[in-house]
């Protein structure tokens, strides 16, 4: 029997080799030999102490978060929270942080994070902030590459399922939002069945502030009601144009499986968003009541702050002629690309063997000689010919999602019902080289890829099922990423590595941009002496413990190896207690921890020169111990304290100690 | 050969930089001061230990840090006995780590009255009574003056990473350890530095 079963793995094996016999490349079933024969593990070897030299952003996808990963090694820094509480970092569960989770739904803990993209200056990345969009609750969130912490979120009004964003403008004038589920704009109670022509799909253009890259929405463009998949912006020549990709044009409510394939073409909108920034400045659009949140973190309070904006500028597509134009796009299309030159808009028709390319050029003059084909709710619609550069038949390639960018004239593209990337040249659109990803890959990102100026060396493919590459782990197993060399003629599969949720996108920038040449542009610790937080406490002499009614307020230090105070009697049942926790450090690399039994919260992670607050309620008398959850010290094992709880009644005062002492107390 | 050089280069400057600060750290008796002592930054270990770890811009020095740096009101080095002795101990990084530790650190006089004692343990081959001698002027967790006269009086020793205690006594304010005065106090990242007149010299008392 086992002689059997062996023979059919021989059959299937030879099989394979048979089938995947790729031009040019030995390859032995999956366990790629062909990695050893070369140099594939000397290419992504980073020695020990050794730094990798670029950082990638990948998207946590419905873990809410963002990854920091180093290329080549694939090894994982940091999982940056952002629309997810995060229980290890106390995010969304500190009093300081609930309020960068707020919504005009109310306080929501998770959220399902799709396209980080970093700031530009000149079409280039520059390292200064990256942005990344949730669908579920239309929300962009902006973080900070000095701190790697989330600064800013913002929901977005009149709209449901961000998926078109969050993508930047090559100066990061501007950061754009788009509805995949378009609904009754303003929402109102009405039949689903009515909803041809009484829904809509906004567009929202949220203005970059340049200096603390604070977001704003600036207007929202009221579009039919398809759906708005994925988009980019022009760049060099076309900088001033967005595209967002449309499927479901056929506007079916039920069953879109089905209903939203049955047009040969949907649409690319191409938005000129000058000529309507133009017309918002002089007075142009309509102020209309809307209701979302606003949350800012400050580093220096080190306090998020939650409010709702009211109100929300609108633009009528009709009111603005000239500015909006329908590309007709082959056949419901996902990934909307612009190459770095801002000439090709590239369609990636899911449902279609061949992507759509589009001519910059040839979009002017069609506008200018009128070259149209009817309209679409008022809209203009280009006739293909007049627009279309081109498509590329890539032969077996099956359903394109995404594509990038080399600096060589060349695009990356997935395919993700063949699982594989294909590299074509963008202007004679021939096919140069296949290679197969394992397995259904959605994203990929070149570093630098939304930009003029791609980085030529590395392709990282986002792989939506694993299966059998990775040890087993139950029924739920890993999405991954495989990292390419792209730097010759063929590209090199080098290595894979898990990712975390699911890897929509992400964004790749080399390392230097970030830490600087010096090492220095990352934050290292908070600078105690600019905490303003109102509970912040600079020494062990302002420690101290307050009672306010039944609330009991803590300004409590910890500093290597030990919290001060460190006793603290007169709290009972039925109080609310606050910690609110300084880390007195200003030396690099040295956080503390502090949790406390019977708290129905996460612990709290204080980084130096931090003030932090989290809420006990104390149910049971007794005496309850708090700790320090980081092994900060030698003596962290020592660094911890008691709270005495007595009955609802009590009369024992508040007290607090160090040692026996008040904390500060002059000993003579 | 190259990180040699640029280790040599980092020296330099910092010792360079660090002539900025010496003002910054008075030499009264039994005075506390906080000194930032800045030292040039790299961004890596170049094949040390944490030792290897530069100094940031606007963190604290740690002992190590400190005591290669600092300089008296006359521009002298007074550790450099103490930082010699320590890298033939090979203890460099015990003194860069999380801590806390409070560094009873003699000044280079210190060493000098006991001279025979001292060039026998800088042998090679004594490297481990050296670093047992150095280790027993470290004790583990923070230890400032405060803290020290409050020992005093409860009567407590020290106990050292030796695995030995040295006494604490306050002589009218004054504070001994080991039998020998305090003579300044200086806070660093990782915890303490005590400078003091003589080498503690561990006994089985």
């Amino acid at each position: 029997m086992k002689t059997f079963i062996k023979s059919i793995f021989l059959f299937a094996l030879s099989a394979v080799f048979m089938v995947s016999c790729a031009p040019s490349e030995k390859k032995g079933s999956k366990s790629n030999k062909g990695a050893l024969a070369g140099n594939a593990a000397e290419k992504v070897y980073v020695a020990p102490g050794e730094l990798d030299s670029h950082y990638a952003f990948i998207s946590g996808g419905f873990s809410g978060q963002l990854a920091v990963y180093g290329l080549p090694s694939g090894r994982l820094f940091r999982v940056i929270p952002v629309f997810s509480q995060d229980p290890e970092k106390g995010y969304g569960y500190s009093e300081e942080t609930k309020p960068m989770l707020m919504t005009s739904h109310g306080f929501v803990p998770w959220g399902d994070s799709h396209h980080p993209d970093i700031s530009q200056t000149e079409g280039s990345v520059d390292g200064r902030w990256i942005f990344i969009n949730e669908n579920n609750t239309p929300r962009i969130a902006r973080i900070s590459l000095k701190t790697f912490e989330t600064e800013e979120i913002i929901e977005i009004p009149n709209s449901a399922g961000n998926h078109s964003s969050s993508f930047v403008t090559e100066n990061s004038e501007y950061v754009v939002a788009g509805t995949r589920f378009s609904v009754p704009f303003p929402q109102r109670d009405m039949s689903i069945k009515d909803m041809k022509g009484n829904f809509s799909g906004a567009l929202s253009f949220l203005k970059i502030d340049p200096e603390s890259g604070e977001m704003n929405i600036a207007f929202q463009i009221k579009m039919p009601g398809f759906n708005y998949d994925l988009s980019h912006p022009g760049r060099g020549k076309s900088h001033g144009w967005f595209f967002f990709s449309t499927y479901n044009t056929e506007e079916a409510n039920s069953l879109l499986e089905n209903n939203a394939s049955r047009n040969d073409k949907d649409f690319i909108a191409a938005i000129n968003w000058k000529k309507i920034e133009e017309y918002v400045a002089n007075g142009g659009g309509k102020k209309v009541p809307a209701n979302y949140a606003h949350n800012t973190w400050d580093d220096n309070s080190h306090t998020a702050t939650s409010v709702m904006k009211k109100e929300v500028l609108v633009v009528e597509p009709k009111d603005v002629p000239g500015a909006i134009f329908f590309l007709p796009t082959a056949k419901s299309p996902h990934g909307c690309d612009v190459d770095p030159t801002g000439e090709y808009i590239i369609g990636n028709g899911k449902l279609a063997a061949a992507m759509t390319v589009h001519s910059f050029t040839k979009l002017q003059k069609a506008i200018a000689d009128k070259a149209f084909d009817g309209d679409a709710y008022g809209i203009p619609i280009i006739k293909f010919e007049a627009v279309n550069y081109g498509s590329v038949e890539p032969g077996a390639g099956l359903g394109p999602l995404h594509t990038e960018f080399d600096t060589r004239g060349n695009a990356y593209t997935t395919f993700f019902i063949s699982s594989e990337v294909v590299k074509w040249n963008v202007k004679d659109l021939k096919v140069l080289d296949r290679h197969k990803v394992y397995y259904s890959v959605g994203h990929l990102m070149i570093p630098g890829g939304n930009s003029r100026t791609p980085d030529d060396k590395y392709l990282v493919a986002m792989n939506k099922i694993t299966k059998d590459r990775y040890l087993p782990t139950g029924p739920e197993v890993c999405q991954s990423a495989q990292l390419f060399d792209i730097s010759g003629e063929k590209m090199e599969l080098l290595l894979d590595f898990p990712t975390i949720g699911e890897p929509h996108y992400a964004a790749g920038i080399s390392a230097d941009k970030i830490m600087g040449k010096d090492g220095k542009k990352t934050t290292k610790i908070y600078k105690l002496d600019e905490n303003t937080h109102p509970y912040a406490v600079k020494s062990e002499a302002e420690t101290k413990v307050v009672r306010k009614g039944n609330e009991v307020h803590i300004s409590m230090s910890m500093i290597r190896s030990h919290f001060s105070p460190d006793n603290i009697e007169g709290v009972k049942v039925g109080d609310k207690v606050f910690f609110h926790v300084t880390n007195l450090e200003q030396d690099y690399d040295v956080p503390h921890g502090i949790s406390m039994i019977g708290a129905n919260t996460s612990e709290l992670l204080i980084m130096p020169g931090r003030t932090t607050t989290f809420t006990w309620e104390p149910k049971q008398i007794g005496v309850w111990p708090f700790y320090c959850t980081d092994f900060c010290s030698a003596l962290h094992q020592e660094m911890q304290g008691y709270i005495r709880v007595s009955p609802k009644g009590s009369d024992i005062p508040i007290s607090f100690t160090l040692d026996g002492d008040i904390p500060g107390a002059e000993e003579e | 050969m190259k990180s040699k050089q640029f280790i040599l280069i980092l020296l330099s400057l910092s010792l360079f930089i660090a002539c900025k600060n010496d003002q910054k750290a008075t030499t009264e008796t039994n005075t506390e001061t906080e000194t930032k002592t800045e030292v040039a930054t790299a961004t890596k270990t170049d094949g040390q230990g944490q030792s290897g770890v530069a100094q940031g811009d606007g963190e604290d020095a740690n002992v190590l840090q400190v005591a290669m740096t600092y300089k008296d009101k006359e521009g002298n080095m007074p550790f450099s006995t103490l930082v010699a002795a320590v890298k033939a101990a090979g203890v460099e990084d015990a003194l860069v780590n999380a801590g806390p530790l409070t560094v009873f650190a003699p000044v280079n006089s210190a060493f000098a009255k006991i001279q025979d004692t001292v060039d026998e343990l800088l042998k090679p081959e004594n490297k481990e009574a050296l670093a047992n001698v150095l280790i027993h002027h470290v004790a583990p967790s923070n230890f400032p003056i405060k803290k020290l006269k409050k020992e005093a009086k409860k009567g407590r020793k020290l106990y050292m990473a030796s695995g030995k205690s040295v006494t604490v006594e306050n002589k009218d304010g004054k504070i001994f350890v080991g039998g020998t005065e305090i003579l300044m106090s200086v806070k660093v990242s990782n915890g303490w530095i005590h400078v003091v007149g003589d080498v503690l010299v561990p006994t089985d008392k």
